[in-house]
């Protein structure tokens, strides 16, 4: 039989919450009963700076904590020129769903028609205006779970069971914070099925 | 019991919690500040009354670990790898003294320096110690590890290393615990000698470390951390992996589809009873290890006849971490197979601009530096002195206000050195919790010294990089500086803000200005701290 794995790079900034989206669907595929290794970097790199996070789910032992180069099942971008950075990661199959709001903290950022362009070439991809969607769920720090809600279709997880995780690791911060971050979900995940690009 | 997911690093402090410590001892430093963080927070610490609050420097840390031990209580004392070289007196005193409750030092190596000036190699200084040394591959592995070694010690009567790098530290997984077990009782040490190192009793106790070897190694070959596969009619090449490398190598051949033998170790000294009848058996060896090309080079000899590759041939990079990539095209071509990456990795067209780290808008340093570039401006050889922390990224556009940035505390003691040369202005920046960790002192040598010489202790009130841990001694700096023979007219406190500009660059003229030692402490909380602090006032 062969193995099921989906392998998942998520980008952004620093502060844009890759951590936690990293968390939920860890916890998720745990849910599920699926081996996980997920890695991320903390310190200096943290401040304004490139944020990555690997993601492994499989249904087999899984060895490496890190993605190969050319294997990537899934980018999943807040940030649209993060997206560009780690194209190498992409298989050829590889899908990409990223945030189109661009943030910009360096003098050489590049025009948004280059950046979609470049994506486009390199993968199937599903743009979502995450900002959006974000403050129509009641706060624009939840833009990280908007475009976890886009790119659920991808992972090989259903979306009930991510609702269960934001549940979970958002415990701690009260039920109203629950509450935006399952609508954020909810719109991002609507919107990608509407797009027409799944 | 079902699996947690776990950080290595939280691997370590469950591991060490259910392995019965009564204590955790450390200073914050990436990628080790999440094994005492985890500690801190956990209710079962709390219930147990395991100790784990920050100390100012990792040979305070220790020290304090090794006291614990002294009294027969199981103690763990986690640091970065560069924090080794802070405790190194300790550690490596530690092995002659030996130990009485199991005493685990862990260390997180940053290969690839994501956060660090080195990427210095852990287990050369186990060797040096001639202690064990644990290396786990994953986060299950690490739990586990953690009682192995506390036994190990216990039964050796030596601390024990247990050496992680930035990839395992940093890396989720699933964890299965086990029944914890219970600290131990206050049994000090009852031997009047063994603690007192003077060079007679000294003697005695190397010789008893050097005795001990043959049993460090007879360990090693049985460890529950290495694992033997031998490949079906495969002998050409053999595959020696060690810690996360193991990882890489298994990931190789699981997609890859190879028949090659592996040989993981786990536990050091290296046991020539492992590796020998694996070397003899193949015709050429692959060594992956992360970090230093160590028992590469061991295994090669200084005459390597080129049966013995890695990171040394070539064959693999010499600097930097592994990656799936790197070992995958170094298995490929020791085995001449063409590579088969299905997927070849596409490269985007467009360079990528790149995002270096930056300090936070708002932040406390930014007002300072802005004062410091205003009175440095019209210096044509400008030197700023700097050290460890958020601020060392003043040395970079648009500030580019530092020219220093070594180790813990250098930037005073440097400052120093350059003043005795003559150098006018000789300005260090240091950070609030740096000064406490390594500056205390090399102020008090230029304070002896009457150099001329201004100490700018940028005080945010935090360990601000590491993500926000209590300083050694918030509102207690004036009092220190004083206490250390500062004169109170020239310990000067200023409050980086914009609308305070002109006042402290007046402040900052006057100091520079002054034959003798001047302390300016540029008082203002962290911007991310004050953002928390706010949070739980609001929640409380």
């Amino acid at each position: 039989m062969k193995r099921k794995k989906t392998d998942i790079l998520l980008a952004g900034v620093g502060g844009q919450g890759i951590i936690s989206i990293a968390a939920v669907i860890a916890y998720a595929a745990l849910k599920k009963g699926l081996h996980i290794k997920q890695s991320e970097v903390h310190g200096m790199s943290q401040r304004g700076g490139a944020v990555q996070s690997h993601l492994r789910i499989s249904d087999d032992i899984i060895y490496s904590d890190l993605l190969s180069e050319g294997n990537t099942d899934l980018l999943l971008s807040v940030e649209p020129l993060e997206a560009v950075r780690y194209l190498p990661y992409l298989s050829s199959t590889g899908r990409i769903v990223t945030a189109v709001n661009p943030f910009v903290n360096i003098d050489d950022y590049p025009p948004m028609e280059i950046i979609e362009q470049q994506l486009a070439m390199r993968g199937r991809c599903v743009f979502v205006d995450a900002a959006a969607l974000a403050k129509q769920a009641g706060n624009p720090k939840t833009t990280n779970m908007v475009m976890l809600g886009a790119a659920s279709f991808f992972t090989g997880i259903e979306a009930e069971l991510f609702k269960d995780a934001i549940h979970e690791i958002f415990a701690e911060r009260g039920q109203q914070t629950i509450d935006m971050n399952i609508n954020a979900f909810q719109l991002g995940n609507e919107f990608a099925a509407a797009s027409g690009r799944l | 019991m079902t699996a947690q997911l776990l950080l290595g690093a939280e691997a370590v402090g469950q591991g060490a919690m259910d392995a019965g410590i009564s204590g955790a001892y450390a200073y914050p430093g990436t990628p080790a500040t999440e094994i005492t963080e985890f500690i801190q927070n956990s209710k079962q610490a709390q219930m147990m009354g395991i100790r784990a609050a920050w100390s100012t420097n990792e040979k305070t840390a220790y020290e304090a670990a090794l006291g614990m031990s002294f009294a027969g209580k199981r103690s763990i004392v986690s640091m970065k790898h560069v924090g080794l070289n802070v405790a190194a007196d300790a550690f490596i005193n530690s092995a002659i003294t030996g130990v009485r409750g199991g005493l685990v030092i862990t260390v997180a190596d940053d290969p690839s320096m994501h956060s660090s000036q080195n990427e210095q190699d852990s287990r050369a200084y186990a060797k040096f110690a001639m202690v064990p040394a644990l290396e786990p591959a994953n986060q299950q592995e690490l739990y586990d590890a953690m009682f192995h070694a506390f036994e190990l010690s216990e039964n050796l009567r030596l601390p024990v290393m247990v050496r992680i790098t930035t990839r395992l530290s940093h890396s989720r997984s699933g964890v299965v615990r086990r029944a914890p077990v219970s600290q131990n009782p206050l049994n000090p040490e009852t031997d009047p000698n063994r603690f007192v190192l003077v060079p007679m009793n000294a003697r005695v106790q190397y010789a008893s470390l050097l005795e001990k070897q043959p049993s460090l190694v007879a360990l090693s070959t049985v460890s529950p951390m290495n694992a033997l596969s031998y490949a079906t009619d495969n002998r050409s090449l053999g595959i020696i992996a060690c810690g996360i490398g193991y990882n890489y190598v298994m990931e190789t051949l699981q997609s890859q589809s190879l028949n090659i033998s592996v040989c993981k170790v786990g536990q050091y000294p290296l046991s020539m009873s492992v590796v020998d009848p694996f070397i003899a058996q193949h015709d050429s060896i692959l060594v992956v290890e992360e970090g230093y090309p160590i028992y590469e080079e061991l295994l090669g000899g200084l005459q390597n006849t080129g049966k013995i590759r890695g990171r040394l041939t070539g064959t693999l990079p010499r600097m930097g971490e592994l990656n799936p990539n790197t070992v995958k095209q170094a298995i490929c071509g020791v085995t001449e197979s063409k590579s088969p990456i299905e997927d070849p990795p596409m490269t985007a067209l467009m360079p990528v601009p790149t995002r270096p780290p930056q300090l936070c808008t708002g932040c406390s340093h930014i007002d300072l530096f802005n004062a410091l570039n205003a009175v440095l401006c019209n210096v044509e050889e400008r030197h700023v002195f700097s050290d460890i922390g958020c601020y060392a990224l003043g040395a970079l556009p648009p500030f580019n206000s530092l020219q220093t940035c070594v180790d813990m505390g250098a930037s005073v003691t440097m400052a120093k050195g350059a003043a005795d040369a003559g150098l006018r202005p000789a300005v260090c920046v240091i950070g609030d919790s740096t000064f406490t960790h390594s500056g205390m002192t090399g102020l008090l040598d230029a304070v002896n010294d009457q150099t001329s010489m201004t100490v700018i202790i940028s005080d945010n009130f935090t360990i601000a990089m590491t993500g926000g841990q209590p300083s050694a001694a918030t509102n207690r700096l004036r009092d220190i500086c004083l206490g250390l023979g500062v004169s109170s007219e020239h310990l000067r406190i200023i409050v980086p803000l914009a609308r305070n500009h002109d006042e402290n660059v007046a402040v900052l003229k006057e100091e520079f200005a002054y034959e003798g030692v001047s302390v300016i402490i540029a008082q203002r909380e962290c911007i991310q701290a004050a953002k928390r602090n706010k949070k739980l006032l609001q929640k409380k």
